[in-house]
């Protein structure tokens, strides 16, 4: 098995996905957090991301979240896409401000931005 | 109770961002018997257990979502009927010609307030269920796929939900079964609907983007067949939303899930009979935890935002 770091950048958080599972399904099944879920189909849109760096597989994303120009610089739903190299990705999907918490200097606890 | 006028939800034609893969999940994992395509590639089905000749329609499309979604009516006489009550309540209607859809008859399609597309038949083929009509046996769910009893309802995100309301009450005869209301104690957050004797045969969440699915759900015979729905959809990696758990609203037990496009859908057991002398029931803002999901007694962040 195969498998790559996945680095969040809006949380500094990290993980390692195997490159038979989607880059969404592989912060899931650590149970680590940055990125939202929704359908993980597509279909939805809330995982949708900016890879800044890496290469990647994917697979049909609605068009109603995905342009095919967004598509073509990397602008994708993390469902959709599998690691072909270790990745850096931003979120931007439309649920962000549910689950992505703000980076905070040490000794602050972090908090949930609204 | 006699029913007359609209009977209950007869068919609902879905988005899919891959037709070739969509076909052998709802026939593999859902259990739906695959009925064949249309010149244009839509692709039947229909549920062992129903009788006409389908209930779901996939259409290949760049983007997730409910094209549609049908209620068959009691006859031809009934569907004029309702077609006159709706253009007197200043609802635009139009006639899509038999055999548009395989084996059905013509279909009086409208527009909601939520910017939906409803349609009313009186028609569609009796195929049968394979038990027949004469000493029937029982159909034993035994083999592969999830194989519901019958396409139920449907739950639609807009924003005019208190127009759809008055529509399906003043000009199609539904009843108010449950509602939740927002903050304010005044405006509904979300309705739950019934044409039949069922808590539900459509519901609706007030959502700022029109047109918007949630879920269309397929009733299954008990809480067993429940769990095993959720074997099956977790053997083959379906992509589960909540459950299996319970809703407060209507008290039916459940599981959201996906399908390879990101469509949610439901199996779910239960729920109450309703009658229309019932008094309908009401959730405040702060119990609607417990009314969506009764064991967790809060919201998701899913369930208000997860729509195509």
């Amino acid at each position: 098995m195969t498998a790559y770091t996945i680095l969040i950048e809006d949380t500094g958080e990290s993980y390692r996905c195997a490159d038979h599972r989607s880059v969404l399904q592989g912060m899931e099944a650590l149970g680590k957090k940055g990125i939202p879920a929704g359908c993980r189909q597509g279909g939805c849109g809330v995982c949708k991301v900016q890879v800044a760096q890496g290469s990647f597989s994917k697979r049909v994303m609605s068009r109603e979240h995905v342009s095919a120009e967004e598509e073509a610089i990397g602008c994708v739903l993390s469902c959709c896409i599998k690691p072909t190299s270790d990745l850096r990705l931003s979120v931007i999907g439309k649920m962000k401000k549910n689950v992505c918490r703000t980076v905070e200097p040490a000794g602050v606890r972090p908090v949930y931005s609204t | 109770m006699t029913m007359t006028g609209v009977l209950r939800p007869g068919h609902a034609q879905i988005r899919v961002l891959d037709i070739k893969e969509s076909i052998p999940w709802y026939t593999d994992v859902m259990g739906l018997v695959p009925m064949g395509q249309d010149r244009q590639g839509r692709a039947y089905f229909k549920t062992r257990q129903e009788h006409d000749h389908h209930s779901v329609i996939l259409r290949q499309a760049d983007r997730a979502g409910l094209d549609f979604f049908g209620f068959k009516v009691l006859d031809k006489a009934t569907l004029d009927d309702l077609e006159k009550n709706l253009r007197a309540h200043g609802v635009a209607t139009e006639r899509i010609p038999a055999g548009d859809l395989l084996e059905t008859g013509e279909r009086v399609r409208f527009t909601l307030p939520t910017g939906h597309v409803i349609e009313l038949y009186a028609e569609k083929k009796d195929v049968g269920n394979a038990m027949g009509y004469t000493n029937p046996e029982v159909d034993v769910i035994e083999g592969k796929g999830i194989c519901p009893v019958r396409m139920d309802h449907a739950l639609l995100y807009g924003p005019d939900i208190d127009g759809n309301r008055e529509l399906f009450q003043k000009a199609l005869g539904f009843s108010l079964v449950e509602r939740v209301k927002l903050e304010d104690g005044q405006t509904d957050l979300a309705l739950w609907l019934t044409c039949s004797a069922k808590a539900h045969d459509i519901a609706l969440v007030r959502h700022a983007e029109p047109g918007k699915l949630h879920h269309v759900a397929f009733l299954l015979s008990t809480w067993e067949q429940v769990l095993r729905a959720a074997d099956i959809m977790s053997k083959h990696r379906v992509s589960i939303d909540i459950g299996p758990t319970r809703h407060g609203i209507t008290q039916g037990t459940t599981i959201y899930f996906f399908d390879p496009s990101g469509n949610r859908l439901e199996t779910f057991c239960g729920g109450y009979d309703f009658y229309p002398d019932m008094h309908p029931v009401t959730w405040t803002w702060d119990e609607v935890g417990a009314g969506i999901f009764y064991h967790d007694r809060k919201l998701n962040d899913a369930f208000l935002t997860v729509v195509t």
